[in-house]
Parts: C-alpha cells; structure tokens; sequence
C-alpha cells in the first residue's frame, strides 16, 4: 500500500491550492462587484477600488505558496517521485488543511469586508487607508494559518 | 517629531485697508480663521452670500467650458501627467487674465451654449435617423403614404404580423367581409415579424375592410407623410446631413476656442479665489470704521505675519497663546525621511489634544517591516529607483503625492538591504538562470541566512522585532504620563506590565516549549528564573489590586483588576501578529520561484527562451504589484492595530488655512516686498 502515499500528498497540495483558490475567486468576485458599481458612479475611483478588490486575492497566493512547496517537497517538481508511507501521506495532506479551509473561508469573509470598504471609498474617498485595514483585519487569520501549514511541510520528514 | 504650536492671532484694522489685509492672508496662507467674538451692537457681520455665490458661479461656468474644450479639443497628456502638478503661472500673465476676465466668462459661457447646441443637433440626427428607420419597409411604396383617394377608390396602407400572404389576407376579406365589392392587397415588404402592406378598396368598403382586417391585427402606419417614401427619405437625409455640418462647425468653432483653455483655467481659479475670500469676509465682525479678523496661526509663522502686517497697514495685531481647553488645528512637522510618513499617521487620525506625534519613531519601524515582507533586492531596487525618478523628474507635484513616493522610495531601499540579508533577487533567477545555462548551479549567497532553510529562526526573530515594536509602545504611553504627572497611571498601567511581561519572556525563554521552537536551550542561572518568577508575579498581582481603582467596591474593584489581567491574551496575539513579517516574505520568495521555475522548464532555445523572458517579465510584475499591496497594507496594521492602540487614539483635526486653494493653476512667488 505504499504507493498511496504520495497520492495522499499531492492530494494535500491539490486541497491547499484549490480551497483557497475557490475563496479568493470568490472573494475577489464579490469585492469586484461592487468595485465595478462604484466606477460607474466614478471612474476617478479606479485605482483605489481596485486595490481593496484585490486585497482577498491573497489566500490564493498563499494555497499556491503551500502548494509549490509540498510539491518540490514530494519531487513531483523536477522529477524522481519520494518514496512515501501511508503515514507521510497523510501527514502532508493534514498539513496542507488549513491554508485550504480557513484560506477558503476567509477570503469569502475578507471579499465581503472589502465590498463595504469599498462602500467606504465611494462616499469618502479620503478615508481609503483606514478603508483599507478591515479587509486586512480578516487576512491575518490566513496568516497564521499559511504559517502553520508552512512550519508542518517543512518540518514533515521525507 | 512634533504637532506645530498654535497660536491665535487677532487683528483690528481700518475697513480702507481691508481688501488689501486679506488678500495678503489668503496669500500667506497661515491662518485658519475662528472667531470667537460674537455681534454685538458695534460689531456686525456683513452678508456676503450674495457675491460669493455669483463668484461660485462663474467658477463653475469656467470648470464646466474646461470640461467641454477637454472634450472637444482634448489636450495630449502623457500617462504621469497626473505628477506633474498645477500649471506655473506668471503674475503678470495672471494680471493681464484678471483684466479680461469678464470677456472670459463670456467665453465660457458661450463654449457652453455652442456645447449645448452641439448637443441639440446631435438629438435632431437622432430623431430622423428613427423616422428614417420606420420608413424602411415602405421603400417599395410608389406613392405617398398619407390618405390617397380617386373619385371611387382608397388605399389602406399598414402593417400586420409577420407570415400574412395576399392570398389569406384575401379569404380573411371574404370570411369577415362578405359584403364588400372586393380589395386589392399588395405586399410591399415582408420582415421577420411584420409585414407591410397596401390594401385598396371602394370608398364605401373603406370601414369594413379595415374593420376585417384589424381582427387580424392590421394597424395603419405611425408616420405618415404626404411624400412618397422614398423621396421623403431623400429628404430627411439631406437634413441629417445639415445637422452633422452645423455639428462639425459648432466643434470647430468650441475648437477654436480651445486657445482660451490656459486663460479660463485662470479664470476659474480666479473666481474660486474670491469665492473663498467672500467667505472669509462674511465672517468678519465689523464695525462703521474698523474690521477683526481672529484665527490660528502656527507660532513660527506668527510674528512674521504680525510684523508685515502692522509695518504696511494701519492695524494692531495681538498674537497671544490658546486657552488651555481649545482644542487646535494639527500641522505635523518632522524631519526629511520621516515627514513622508506623515500620510500614513493621517490615513489614521492626527493626534489629538495631547497626544504626542508618533510619526518620527513609527517611521524607522515602518521602513524596517516593509522591507521584511517584501525582501527581495531586485523589487526593491525596482521600486526604489522608479519612485526616486518620479520624485526627482517631477518636483511641482502635489505634496501628498510627494510623501508616498518619497514612502515608497525609502521602503525600497530597506527592502534591498533585507534582499541582501536573506539572498532574495527575483525569488531564486540566478540559480534557475545559471542552471539552466551553464548546468551549474550558482546561488547568490545570503548575508544572515535563507528564511525558506530556516522558518523557525525568521518567526522567532519576527516575534522578537514585534516584542520591540510593542514595548517601545508601551514606553510611550508611560512617557506620557509622566508628562501629564499621572504618576499612579504610570506605575500602574506601564510599570506593572512591563513587570508582568518581561517575567513572562523570562520565564518562556529556558522553558522546553521554547527549546523545541527555537532548537536551542537556554539555560539561566537559578537567580535569574527566581527573579523571572518574582517579576511576573509582582506584576500580576500588583494588575489585579490596581487596575480597578477608578472603582470603591473592594470586590469589583479586584474582579475588574482580574479582567484585566485577561488583557494578557490581547498582548499575546498582538505578539503573533508580528508572525505575518516571516508569512509575507516567504510569500514573495516562493511566489517569485514558482514564476521562476515555470519559466525553466520551457526548452533551452531561442522560443524558449523569449518565453521565459515573457513569463519572467509579466510574472514577476505580477507578484511585485501584489506583493507591494501586501506589505504596504500589513506593515500599516502592524502600526495601526498593534503599535497605536498602545498609546496613540488620534482624532486631531487637520489645519484648513484660508489660502488660495486653486486647483488648475499656481502662481509663480512674488518677491514679498
């Protein structure tokens, strides 16, 4: 059964970067609509409602980074696939977790976050830097869970 | 690091000199108008709502014209245009508009008349483009199409649902109208969903035909003319053509006044001048002879407004200090490098009464976080060298704009040097380049070590700058205490802390937990764990008796001094926030690597290799832009959440000075006699 192992693995790096892909799609989706809205009221507001737009785009990076990284890790990267236990497996799907879920999550909460700072910046554009902070409120919680994922990959023995 | 001193200026003058004071004032541009003194008797405020309005007026009549000659007759501009700042106007150019200015408001408003008629033409085109369009299908009609009779016949011209043939339009007639002498229906033309006909009959039949056939949902044409269709197309054609050359000359003519453009910005700028003037003047108390003007002005400009004023005019000036309980407009005033951080403490709020200004000591952190979390020498040369370009190549640009290029070039630059420290250039480009090219592997080397090899050392240093960060906090609340003599607040809310906090560290750092962390044991001496232990507990306690004493009751007294005990997990998080320093450089290193490696494993031949240029160059763009957003908004968290909310609330009101506030042009500085 030892050929499951690096399947487990690369299922890991497949749920790291496709949950969190999904919530900063969806996050940047739902921050773009109401972008969009403002620029038809006010083009001039282009640049600054496209930043906080992008601000629950992060997640993604972040699954991507984990990904890349259990990727090289396992040697699907470059060839000369690791010879994976079942247990190793796991280990590096359980540490890909919870970049996965909590990027999904938040990147959903941190796109409707940013939909309302960017209500912000349509009625007081001068207040965009404090605009700017609640979507950035919510990423922390990525953070930390990028950092966890992190510190599990690199510290799984292959 | 400083808020400017305020001091309130008061000057008493004659009315004769009074156009003269003012536009002086306005330009200085020192002073923030605030009375204080109400009307009384003596003293009136006079109504200038009237002018001001009339000045406001022909302000916009000139905004509007610029924005029709923008749209006629756009001026070329070159992407950064936005930097270069307001127009440089001589004062005598400024003069010589200032005299015809009533002619160039005339002309305003008659680029806005020529626009509105542009705009009438363009709806009279319209208009017979839709008639034409309902003509179309009667094209094939060689007769008019209004009521066309001979002694003993008419014709019914109209139009009815699509898939109608002559032959069922006439057994439709004989079924519904049996009695009629007969009709005769032409199609004229046949269209998805309707079609067009011409149907003639006797006089006599006229109604019941038409009767028939609007069972079936004939109706007669919206348009009807006198002409035949075709010539009356002709005809409306000609008029369009008539429309869109009065158009094209209305254009000329509004492009033609395009000249005017430099002129009319004047104007408006002008008129928004006096606008802002008459404000100020409905403001003042005024007596028969005499006139007051009071307001803030910042203390280094004081004396020299005073002394120019009371050596040129007949006035008395009296500069004197706030009341304690005023609350002051804020000007911030700091040195060169921290002055551009200025923004970053305004986006926030401005110190209220108080407060000290945090810019200077927020400032050297910032630059220092931002570096970290972009770390990578090659984006931060990118972003250094552009943003030092554009401040150099464009010196009128608006200060804000200034400060955050000046922001982002000093961020640059601490981003190299931490580039350099962890041997970040474009993510890893030079072992990839190398590797690919020569086979051998050449990695650049880091000057402390490679975060990617060594997470754990990066996230303990991470947390070590954020225990500095958060304690130099903590040092400035207790500082402000101090100043303010609130010993007890001091000892209390600073000392004890500092006690708790640092017996915490003590403890944790021979502790197995950190060991494990950090792969390294600390071993103390016994004295040193024993202190460690008093301080923490000397702390904690001293929190719990002390915290609630705002409050009598003994035992709410110390359940409020529990509570806020339990702050000891705010501080906690607040540590680990600082964790984002290590997350969001590995995001740059790693994002730039995967950009690196795609762009690898193309073929090693000409295709190839202009590809990886390609993904090089679009990637890289990419995750600088991203990453830069990132850094730029985390490191302002960090200040704002973690640094500020140990000491700084903020809520200072900005200094509005009556100045003139243009917004096309500027004028070039007179010597000041």
């Amino acid at each position: 059964m030892s050929e499951l192992g690096i399947v487990y693995a690369l299922l890991g790096a497949a749920v790291a970067v496709l949950l969190s892909g999904t919530g900063s799609a969806i996050g940047v989706g739902i921050a773009g609509q109401a972008a969009a809205g403002v620029v038809t009221e006010d083009p001039s507001k282009f640049a600054k409602v496209l930043i906080i737009q992008l601000l629950p785009g992060t997640q993604g990076l972040y699954g991507l980074l984990i990904g890349f990284i259990t990727l090289s890790k396992i040697g699907v990267l470059g060839g000369g696939l690791a010879d994976l236990d079942v247990q190793t497996g796991l280990l590096i799907l359980a540490a890909c977790l919870p970049i996965g879920v909590v990027g999904l999550l938040s990147a959903i909460a941190q796109g409707k976050t940013a939909a309302s700072a960017i209500g912000i910046v349509a009625k007081k554009p001068d207040q965009f830097g404090k605009a700017m902070l609640f979507p950035a409120m919510v990423e922390t919680y990525a953070i930390l869970a990028l950092l966890i994922s992190f510190l599990s990959v690199t510290g799984i023995q292959v | 690091m400083a808020v400017l001193r305020m001091q309130r200026i008061t000057i008493c003058a004659l009315k004769k000199d009074r156009k003269a004071i003012l536009e002086k004032l306005q330009h200085f541009g020192t002073l923030e108008v605030d009375h204080v003194i109400g009307e009384d008797e003596d003293f009136k405020k006079m109504d200038t709502a009237g002018r001001r309005m009339g000045f406001e007026k022909a302000a916009a009549a000139a905004d509007q014209a610029l924005d029709v000659l923008d749209r006629y007759a756009p001026e070329k501009k070159s992407m950064l245009a936005a930097l270069e700042g307001k127009q440089l106007i001589s004062p005598e150019t400024e003069r010589a508009v200032q005299q015809e200015r009533r002619g160039l408001l005339k002309t305003a408003r008659k680029i806005i008349d020529l626009d509105r008629e542009h705009g009438e033409q363009l709806a009279q085109i319209r208009k017979l483009e839709n008639v034409i369009e309902s003509l179309t299908p009667w094209m094939a009609l060689d007769v008019p199409m209004q009521r066309l009779e001979t002694e003993r016949t008419v014709m019914l011209p109209g139009t009815m649902p699509g898939g109608e043939t002559t032959e069922r339009i006439q057994e439709l007639l004989e079924e519904r109208a049996p009695e009629i002498a007969g009709a005769d229906v032409h199609i004229i033309s046949r269209e998805q969903n309707s079609v067009c006909l011409a149907v003639l009959c006797l006089k006599e039949d006229e109604a019941a035909v038409e009767e028939a056939l609007r069972s079936e949902g004939f109706a007669r044409p919206s348009q009807m003319s006198g002409q035949v269709p075709r010539r009356q197309k002709e005809k409306l054609e000609a008029e369009i053509q008539e429309c869109r050359r009065i158009a094209a000359e209305l254009e000329e003519k509004i492009g033609e006044l395009a000249a005017q453009r430099t002129k009319l910005r004047i104007t408006a700028d002008y008129y928004r001048v006096r606008a802002d003037k008459y404000q100020v003047l409905g403001q003042l108390p005024q007596s028969e002879r005499t006139f007051v003007i009071s307001g803030y002005i910042p203390q280094c400009q004081a004396s020299r407004v005073a002394d120019h004023l009371s050596e040129h005019y007949d006035c008395e000036v009296e500069v004197e200090d706030l009341k304690p309980d005023e609350e002051a407009p804020v000007i911030l005033k700091n040195n060169p490098f921290s002055s551009s951080m200025e923004g970053v403490v305004e986006s926030y709020g401005l110190p209220a009464k108080g407060e000290i200004d945090p810019t200077t000591i927020m400032s050297f952190f910032y630059v220092f976080f931002f570096g970290m979390m972009l770390s990578d020498a090659a984006y931060g040369l990118i972003v250094a060298v552009v943003c030092g370009i554009l401040v150099w190549k464009y010196p009128r640009m608006s200060p804000g704009m200034r400060k955050s290029l000046k922001l982002f070039f000093y961020c640059g630059i601490s981003t190299v040097v931490w580039g350099v420290l962890f041997g970040g250039y474009f993510g890893n480009i030079v072992d990839i380049v190398t590797e690919k090219f020569t086979g051998k592997t050449i990695t650049p080397p880091a000057l402390w070590f490679v975060p990617l090899d060594e997470p754990m050392k990066l996230l303990l240093f991470s947390l070590l700058f954020g225990v500095i960060h958060l304690f130099t906090g903590l040092a400035i609340k207790g500082y402000l205490c101090i100043r303010d003599g609130k010993i007890l607040d001091f000892f209390c809310d600073v000392v004890l802390w500092f006690l708790l906090l640092a017996g915490l560290l003590l403890m944790l750092l021979p502790s197995s937990l950190f060991a494990s962390i950090a792969q390294m044991e600390i071993v103390f001496p016994e004295w040193l764990n024993t202190l460690a232990k008093t301080l923490a507990a000397a702390g904690a306690i001293g929190i719990v008796l002390m915290s609630g004493r705002s409050s009598r009751n003994p035992a709410l007294r110390i359940a409020l001094g529990a509570y806020d005990l339990y702050n000891i997990t705010g501080w906690l998080s607040d540590v680990l926030s600082y964790s984002r320093l290590l997350a969001l450089g590995l995001a740059t290193g790693v994002i730039a690597s995967v950009i690196n490696q795609m762009g690898s494993m193309l073929p090693n031949n000409v295709i190839g290799i202009l590809f990886f240029i390609l993904i090089f160059i679009v990637g890289h763009s990419m995750n600088l832009a991203i990453n830069l957003l990132g850094a730029y908004v985390h490191t302002n968290r960090l200040q704002f959440v973690e640094f500020f909310g140990k000491f700084y609330e903020g809520g200072g009101r900005p200094f509005h000075p009556f100045r003139e506030n243009t917004k096309y042009t500027d004028i070039k500085e007179e010597k000041i006699s």
